[in-house]
């Protein structure tokens, strides 16, 4: 298959990119690994009039340490983010999320922003941003704002990103106590579904959980009601147990296709979330 | 004294592939990799309607592209390109190329484009417009036989394709019908297995999507077309018939082929299109299937729904077995298409000695892709029915698997065997590959460390399967091609070797294998052997390969031809040697009086002497080279065992294959690598069908699984390591001995994949499960099972 | 069009392309490096693998202007001074392909394997190519071929 034509430009900055952006008033295309992009090309599921090439805007892509936090530039592709020896040792829920993307070609060649903005709704990192509570750093002609991920994913591949914006990176404070588990769709491999669960224990209680829930909806969401029932309960496998019982519960709108009915989805986000959690206790 | 040195004999050994070398290093040529100047490229505009008569069809946006050559609706073509032909004595429909007026499934075609770059093809398919008066889409197969939602094709009542087609015990030549023996194998049963089994429909995808370049030189009057094809020759006839040429002017070429699977045995719409359109314009046209294509307009396999009851007394002897088949073969009549399912008639009985069998086929018309044969074609359906139902009398007797199988087989001493269903088994010894199969398998420890994962709440099941399958195919009688093969075998003056086969292979290996056998046959290098094939041109007469028949016919035809020069070859060496030619040896790259390795000649002078035969021995032309063809007088029926153990996560349904073991009997093997490898790919494709393939299609007859991404082919991370295991039983059949062994793997896999998924879930009650072991399917047993 | 400058296999290759073209079809029709193959339209099947500055990807999914600038090694690189790379000597003992088609690619990937571990597990070597599809071996003797190699 082969996508309709299109004008190809290369940006060198993130100023020029945006610049760019606003000449084709809309009709640009960013690309940086192109694995969410350019298959739909191909199948001419998406025919932009212009492609923005960002891969080689020096310092977007990257893995750093500041204050703290962990920063993960835009372009990083997800083999350098499962490989980072930073991110295995302080938030190894991420390099496990990368690791569990695709193939090794494509984990070599798909970056995190380009999942981020693509936004399927079986994709692997929002879940894992939602869990992170992390800040997607954006960039506009008016210059950067920041949005938290529970804002940024809004619906089918549409997010807070306006078209003349470009993700910068992601910022977010490192947990270990956190994992991600996932149910792997056969053939794509993409997640049937797919549980980022963040859990803050201090003295042998849950101060606070984050649960982050992809491939059962629209678009990656938070499951709130766990959370709530997990924060100030003391750290146990009944409590997480309970806790995961309550997964999915009063979600609208969950999907079903041939591979998963929406009954079977159901019951696969309580098991994925109860894994996650385990294995997040399992770090604790 | 001088001693000769003796080259081992290569047959039976494990020999590197000489066809390694240019495939490693990406120097091979497939089609898509051929220019020829002034090539044009094809594309073809395909239906997205499954039923649907065709109103409409505007071309004028992609007429009026630069560089587009031409632009043909399907009315048009039919012009200049007949109906297809089959190959098979059935009724058939009408089908076109190119659809003419009424579409019968999504991703038929409707119009083609001819365009100077590959790119503008595909632009100039996609600008043009049809419109559908859309039809009501025949999805479901049993519902099809009632003529609902819609009659497919107006000649053919209720979708019937082929009404009914008995056999089996009672059933005579005549048609005629006579069911005493099969009412009293039921009326004397203690036990009846009754089961609805569907044998679901794949997609066969090779790695390599098909591919055509025809070249039409006006000048020359003649055609050369290479084709990602199993059977150049078969293309040949084809190409020519369509095209008013004769066979001469026709030069058909497989160039390096990447998989087959049975796919690549039919001739397809869009070869014909390729070649009558390349004759129309003078000009050579290329054109190069998209997976996404692949999916839609290459033959699917299987989908044959199987009613099955078995008789049988308590003791586990089976007295009967009735087989209601109803194959759902798609829009039209492939090449073989009507032929596969009478394949799963034919072996019904599997390995097993059953007084009465009754079969009866219906074969319906939907809006699907057609069907035709896929890896196993038909043997894998047969296997599946008659090692499901055996499984669940062993189940329903509580006796073990094997049990119940060796109390029913056809014993050594009864071959060659004649089935009910009209098969003449040629040699077996069923029980020998079952008892090497539960010893290599350790099958009693087996059972032990199931039961202890068990003990722990594990889901954890045992399967097992017998198989026999009719391959080597076969006697012309039962092919329309003409049954045999054919072979052509040069001394070329500097002693090297040239060979011919019509056998066209890809992936099986026949340069070495063949090469083993004429370096043994002549006592020479096999450095010094070249297997020539896959070119009408260059190999006289041949079939092709499908039916795991390369080495059982191919590989005679070569032997016989060999032969034949050989005893010429002794005739230039004797009259050289002033020997007899009854006491010489060929070895080690001489020949020689047998006892006087000294008084001999070295093959090269012997070869040199033929061609320049000063003086000319008596009775002699000068010259090496023969040819044989060989058909043999039967099939031939390798058969095995295979063994599985498989875990099922009792919170999601998901499968995973822990062992499997697969013990075949092929007779003679020339190169146990190679064998080994056929097995290895015969099982990951069964396993695959247990596991995770499906094509499925939406009630409005939309393919849902048209790419890998929803539809899954195994990974390498899919399976175990692979435990194989072999008995030789020789088939008298051909003097190799040997039986073939293609698509062994996909035959005991699935049933016994399948058992090992019903054993796992035993404790929920479950007797069957139709595949694929579709996790949620698999969850759902357990929650009914909780509930 | 557009101007690329790309080195494939150690050579400098300059050509005016359309921006769609993808790169397998650069590498496939513009240079005759027809060793690299195409399988499949979404990225899954790994017929088409090269490397690209050192590391395996799907050339289908890649148009040839995003690869400007950048080294690619094709399967045509692999050997060196007539010698066989030890990957592909490993699928040439093991009987590492049948049809051969999946080959290229599966080599690219192997090698993309061994660069960044050079004694896998099975496991580690089964995960290492599962972005590629080999619908001939049922991978088994493939997976050897890459332990021969690591051996070497």
């Amino acid at each position: 298959m082969i996508s309709t034509a299109f004008e190809y430009q290369r940006a060198t900055s993130v100023d020029e990119a945006i610049q760019k952006l606003q000449a084709a008033g809309g009709r640009a295309k960013l690309v940086a690994g192109g694995h969410s992009l350019v298959p739909l090309m191909k199948l001419r599921l998406s025919e932009p009039s212009v492609l923005i090439d960002i891969a080689r805007i020096a310092g977007l892509a990257g893995i750093r340490e500041a204050g703290g936090q962990i920063e993960i530039g835009a372009a990083t592709v997800h083999t350098d983010v499962a490989a980072s020896p930073l991110l295995r040792d302080q938030c190894p829920m991420i390099a496990d999320a990368a690791g569990e993307i695709g193939d090794p070609q494509v984990r070599n060649r798909g970056t995190l922003g380009g999942s981020l903005a693509h936004s399927d709704p079986s994709a692997d990192y929002p879940a894992v941003m939602l869990a992170l509570d992390a800040t997607i750093l954006l960039k506009g002609p008016n210059g950067g704002r920041t949005v938290q991920a529970g804002a940024f994913f809004q619906d089918l591949f549409t997010v807070d990103l306006a078209p003349d914006e470009i993700i910068i990176g992601v910022r977010f404070a490192p947990i270990k106590s956190a994992a991600y588990a996932k149910l792997h769709q056969r053939a794509s491999h993409y997640a049937i579904v797919g549980v980022a669960a963040a859990l803050d224990v201090k003295g042998g209680v849950i101060q606070s959980a984050r649960i982050g829930i992809t491939g059962a909806g629209s678009h990656a969401t938070r499951l709130a009601n766990v959370e709530q029932a997990l924060a100030g309960k003391p750290l146990s496998a009944d409590t997480l147990e309970a806790a995961g019982a309550l997964a999915g519960a009063g979600m609208a709108d969950v999907n079903s296709d041939i591979h998963a009915s929406e009954e079977y989805r159901r019951a696969m986000i309580q098991v994925f979330t109860r894994r996650a959690l385990k294995a997040a206790m399992a770090r604790a | 004294m001088a001693t000769t040195p003796v080259l081992p004999k290569l047959v039976g050994q494990r020999v590197k592939r000489r066809e390694d070398p240019r495939l490693i290093q990406g120097l091979a040529t497939y089609v898509d990799d051929l220019k020829v100047a002034g090539m044009l490229h094809l594309a073809f505009k395909r239906s997205d309607v499954a039923h649907g008569r065709i109103v409409s069809i505007d071309t004028s946006a992609a007429q009026a592209m630069e560089g587009v050559e031409a632009v043909f609706t399907g009315a048009q073509l039919a012009e200049f390109i007949p109906p297809m032909p089959i190959g098979t004595p059935f009724p058939s429909p009408a089908h076109h190329a190119v659809a003419t007026d009424t579409v019968r499934y999504a991703g038929e075609p409707v119009a083609v484009v001819v365009a100077n770059d590959r790119y503008l093809a595909r632009d100039a398919a996609d600008a043009i417009v049809v419109t559908y008066d859309t039809l009501p889409a025949v999805v479901d197969t049993e519902v099809a036989m009632t003529g609902q939602p819609a009659v497919i094709h107006a000649a053919f009542p209720n979708n019937l394709a082929v009404p009914l087609v008995p056999g089996g015990t009672g059933v005579g030549a005549d048609g005629s019908v006579d069911d005493t023996a099969i009412n009293q194998a039921f009326a004397a049963a203690e036990v009846v297995i009754s089961q609805r089994m569907l044998n679901q429909r794949l997609a066969p995808t090779a790695m390599e999507g098909r591919g055509v370049l025809a070249h039409f030189e006006p000048g020359r009057g003649s055609m050369t077309i290479w084709s990602s094809t199993q059977n150049p020759h078969i293309l040949r006839t084809m190409i020519a018939a369509m095209n008013g040429l004769g066979q001469d002017q026709v030069r058909a070429i497989a160039p390096e082929v990447g998989g087959g699977f049975g796919a690549k045995i039919n001739i397809y719409g869009e070869e014909y299109v390729a070649a009558a359109v390349s004759k129309r314009l003078g000009i050579p046209i290329k054109w190069i299937e998209d997976r996404s294509e692949a999916f839609v307009a290459t033959i699917h396999g299987r989908d044959i729904l199987g009613y099955v009851d078995l008789a049988a007394k308590r003791d586990g002897t089976v007295l009967g077995l009735k087989l209601r088949l109803i194959a759902d073969i798609g829009a039209y009549n492939m090449l073989l298409t009507a032929a596969i399912p009478t394949l799963t008639m034919l072996m019904a009985n599997g390995t097993y000695k059953i007084p009465a069998i009754r079969v009866a086929l219906t074969e319906v018309f939907t809006n699907k892709t057609p069907t035709d044969a896929y890896r196993g074609a038909g043997r894998p359906e047969a296997t599946y029915f008659v090692e499901r139902a055996m499984d669940m009398l062993a189940s329903e007797l509580k006796m073990d698997p094997a049990e119940v199988r060796r109390k029913n087989f056809i014993q050594p001493h009864e071959f060659p065997y004649a089935t009910p269903m009209g098969a003449v088994y040629d040699s077996g010894d069923y029980d020998k590959a079952l008892t090497l199969g539960l010893k290599n398998a350790n099958w009693t420890a087996l059972k032990a460390e199931r039961d202890a994962a068990r003990a722990q709440g594990r889901l954890v099941g045992l399967g097992l399967a017998m198989y026999v399958e009719v391959c080597g195919l076969g006697p012309s009688s039962s092919l329309p091609t003409g049954g045999w093969e054919h072979s052509g075998v040069t001394i070329e003056r500097d002693g090297r070797i040239s060979a011919t086969t019509g056998a066209s292979p890809h992936g099986q290996g026949n340069e070495t294998t063949f090469a083993q056998m004429l370096a043994d046959q002549f006592g020479v290098p096999i450095d010094h052997v070249t297997i020539l094939h896959g070119d009408t041109s260059i190999v006289k007469q041949g079939i092709g390969t499908f039916g795991s028949r390369s080495q059982a016919v191919g590989g005679t035809a070569l032997h016989l031809a060999g032969g034949k020069v050989k005893t010429k070859m002794a005739k230039f060496a004797a009259a050289l040697l002033e020997a007899s030619e009854d006491d010489l040896v060929f070895e080690g790259g001489r020949i020689f009086v047998t006892g006087a390795p000294a008084k001999g000649k070295s093959f090269a002078e012997v070869a040199s002497y033929a061609y320049v035969p000063v003086p000319l021995p008596p009775g002699l032309e000068p010259g090496l080279s023969d040819e044989a063809f060989f058909e043999p007088a039967n099939n031939t029926y390798p058969f095995g065992c295979h063994i599985s153990m498989l875990e099922i996560d009792r919170e999601t349904g998901e499968p995973k294959l822990l062992k499997m073991v697969a013990v075949d009997d092929a007779g003679n093997l020339i190169n146990p690598l190679i064998v080994e490898g056929q097995i290895h790919g015969g099982l990951a494709q069964g396993i695959g069908q247990a596991m995770i393939e499906e094509v499925v299609y939406n009630t409005e007859g939309q393919m849902v699984t048209g790419s890998f991404m929803d539809y899954a082919i195994p990974r390498a991370t899919d399976f175990p390591r692979f435990e194989l295991g072999s008995t030789v039983t020789p088939t008298p059949v051909n003097p190799l001995g040997a039986k073939g062994v293609g698509e062994a793997g996909t035959l005991g896999s699935t049933p016994c994949i399948v058992a090992a998924a019903v054993d796992a879930l035993s404790e929920f009650g479950v007797k069957h499960i139709d595949m694929m072991l579709r996790p949620e399917k698999l969850w759902r047993i357990i929650q009914g099972g909780r509930a | 069009m557009t101007q690329v400058a790309i080195t494939v296999n150690g050579k400098l290759r300059k050509a005016t392309v359309e921006p769609r073209l993808l790169l397998v079809h650069f590498l496939r029709e513009h240079l005759n490096l027809t060793g690299t193959h195409i399988g499949c339209d979404t990225s899954q099947c790994g017929a088409c693998t090269v490397l690209v500055d050192g590391r395996s990807a799907k050339s289908c999914t890649l148009f040839a202007v995003q690869a400007d600038g950048s080294s690619i090694t094709t399967i045509e690189g692999l050997a060196r001074d007539g010698k066989l790379h030890p990957l592909q000597e490993g699928f040439w003992e093991e009987h590492g392909l049948q049809c051969g088609y999946c080959t290229p690619g599966m080599i690219m990937s192997a090698v993309n394997l061994l660069n960044d571990n050079p004694a896998p597990t099975e496991q580690q070597i089964r995960e290492g190519i599962s972005g590629n599809f080999c619908r001939c071996t049922g991978y088994q003797h493939i997976v050897n071929a890459v332990q021969h190699a690591c051996k070497r």
